[in-house]
């Protein structure tokens, strides 16, 4: 019986010609990455060393990416603090994949890492934040943890216990239509399976429409896998990969890829046509609870948001500035644009992007998490209702437990920014 | 063992942003995050800090109990209260943070309580003894009983750190 893609890279990554699901192994760790959070990562990981005769130094300082992103400039004296310590500690420990609060190499973690080439088909990756299932896009097994866990891979190089998933296989044939994206069909995808479908298990994306769609696309798709309860989301590399890493990413070194076994076993398959998908809300509060825009039209919006390690990417930034270009975002909605990254936010500018959004009334802001989660900027007021591009709409997300976030593509969020209302931009004028 | 009385009951997919709001994330030590536990429930946060509900107390919660976002401040707000989850399951990186920082956590799949019901484990079943009724409960990953037995990830990571050669 053959293996799936993550069985593969797993059985690679301990050097062993076969895994199981449900054996539990130790593999090294390729990258481990952290944000602000990495301030907590620091301080369980003197507690590791406290009392012993050992100096705190890392496995290997080469191996670890911190970058600034939840409250970039710093919103107060005690995330300052936090950041102080971290670039201290960096510095002490030679950590040279730091992204620090800058305008010119800053952004989100989600995309720094992919466009900076620190992912490679084959890792094992692990990042204190949910969404570090977005690097499966590029073939790398990525997961989430928390900052105890990653003190202990900061320490040991090694990720303890990792159980090999049971993979979820989607395949997805077909032409997107217009005006519905990637963001609609992972929407769509995470209303079939619900919250908690995936739960301790990978999905593998599959199908032509994977094939031909963007490496932005597919870190879009695997950056929302966890809201199906996914470990991780996966793209088996293809030339796709090969293209962005080479052009985009800028990686020089031979790269290794591998594909599942046409005679891998697959707990689940799930289907889908992507030429009858349309655009897809999710509603409050839960990012399961998904509709179709035609169902939920007409809900009246405060605040509209673009950006975000989902879809804070260059082409999500044209479908807005198309749209908006020579219009005006209409009075009584306020609009907030996240770019992923400032390289990004760059070349949205060469493009004229940004001008086109600015103009239109849209409030252009820096690089970063903030009001995706309600830390730093765009909160939301009591009974205020938004509809943003980000990943979660949680009760009390947006800063607010008494406002309601509505999930959507940015056509979606674009065209609705125009009439104030949730409107489907196939009708959009 | 003595009983332990659900101050709390939440339904299903109660996600780290509801167990500790986004906008508290600054705060990240284990010493300070219990202040903010559940913080947009005022009552039920009250509550907690003024010490009206004793430690030790019980929380009962239905599927995908933690999850969302990794925040570890999820974990260790509640076991600055030695809070006792009992979910009918839990998320993936919740769970694994819960044993990393030694929070007690029983999944009890059928789990059924009402807030003021006294609960207690007894042989691996979960006894409800206001109700009469009892619970299986699933063993927690084998994988992870090490880390258990340590008393937590850091104390487990020490000594495998120590076992390398310096």
């Amino acid at each position: 019986m053959g293996m799936t893609y993550v069985q593969k890279l797993l059985a690679k990554a301990v050097g062993q010609s076969k895994v199981d699901v449900g054996e539990v192994l130790e593999p090294k760790v390729n990258l481990a990455m952290s944000h602000e959070n990495g301030a907590l990562v620091i301080s369980q990981f003197e507690e590791i060393y406290k009392g012993t005769d050992r100096e705190a130094k890392v496995w290997n300082p080469d191996n670890i990416a911190i970058i600034f992103d939840h409250r970039v400039p710093a919103e107060s004296s005690k995330t300052a603090g936090n950041q102080k310590k971290t670039r201290e500690f960096v510095g002490k420990q030679g950590i040279k994949k730091f992204h620090d609060v800058r305008g010119d190499v800053g952004g989100i973690c989600h995309q720094i890492l992919p466009e900076n080439g620190y992912v490679r088909p084959g890792y094992v990756l692990v990042g204190t934040d949910s969404h570090t299932t977005t690097h499966g896009a590029l073939g790398a097994f990525s997961f989430g943890v928390g900052a105890t866990e990653m003190a202990s891979v900061w320490t040991l190089g090694r990720i303890l216990n990792v159980e090999v998933p049971a993979t979820i296989k989607v395949v997805v044939n077909g032409k997107l239509p217009a005006y519905v994206y990637p963001k609609d069909l992972i929407l769509y995808v995470i209303g079939k399976l619900t919250a908690q479908g995936a739960n301790y298990k990978v999905l593998e994306f599959h199908g032509d429409t994977i094939r031909n769609m963007s490496t932005s696309g597919r870190l879009t798709i695997c950056n929302m896998s966890v809201e199906a309860g996914a470990t991780s989301g996966l793209v088996p590399p293809d030339e796709e990969t090969l293209r962005y890493l080479r052009e985009e990413a800028g990686v020089k070194e031979k790269i290794e890829t591998f594909g599942p076994d046409a005679d891998a076993v697959y707990e689940q398959v799930l289907e889908i046509d992507a030429s009858k998908l349309t655009p897809q809300i999710a509603c409050p509060h839960t990012v399961d609870n998904v509709k179709p825009v035609t169902e939920v039209k007409g809900k009246k919006l405060h605040q509209i948001v673009i950006g975000s390690c989902t879809n804070g990417r260059l082409d999500d930034l044209e479908v807005a500035a198309k749209i908006l270009k020579g219009k005006r975002v209409v009075d009584g909605t306020r609009m907030l644009v996240f770019p992923a990254s400032w390289r990004i936010y760059h070349k949205a500018m060469d493009l004229g992007f940004i001008q086109d959004i600015s103009r239109a009334g849209a409030v252009v802001c820096n690089p970063g998490c903030g009001p995706c989660l309600g830390i730093h900027q765009g909160a939301l007021g009591d009974n205020e209702v938004a509809l943003a591009t980000t990943n979660r709409n949680f009760k009390g997300r947006m800063g607010n437990p008494k406002a309601e976030v509505y999930l959507c593509s940015p056509a979606v969020a674009a065209a609705s920014a125009l009439t104030g209302v949730i409107t489907d931009p196939r009708e959009a004028k | 063992m003595s009983t332990k009385k659900v101050v709390l009951k939440v339904g299903d997919d109660v996600s780290t942003d509801i167990i500790y709001p986004g906008r508290f994330m600054a705060t990240v030590l284990p010493s300070e995050t219990p202040a903010f536990a559940f913080a947009d429930n005022p009552d039920f946060n009250k509550r907690l800090k003024s010490g009206e509900i004793p430690k030790g107390s019980a929380l009962v919660a239905g599927k995908n109990f933690g999850c969302g976002s990794s925040r570890e401040q999820a974990v260790s707000c509640l076991k600055g209260y030695e809070m006792m989850i009992v979910a009918r399951d839990i998320s993936r990186i919740f769970l694994q943070s819960a044993i990393n920082l030694g929070l007690n956590i029983i999944v009890c799949p059928e789990i059924e309580a009402a807030e003021g019901d006294e609960l207690e484990i007894e042989g691996g079943r979960m006894m409800n003894r206001t109700s009469g009724k009892s619970f299986a409960t699933n063993p927690l990953p084998k994988a992870r009983q090490a880390i258990i037995d340590a008393g937590g990830l850091i104390p487990y990571t020490r000594k495998l750190m120590l076992s390398n050669p310096a």
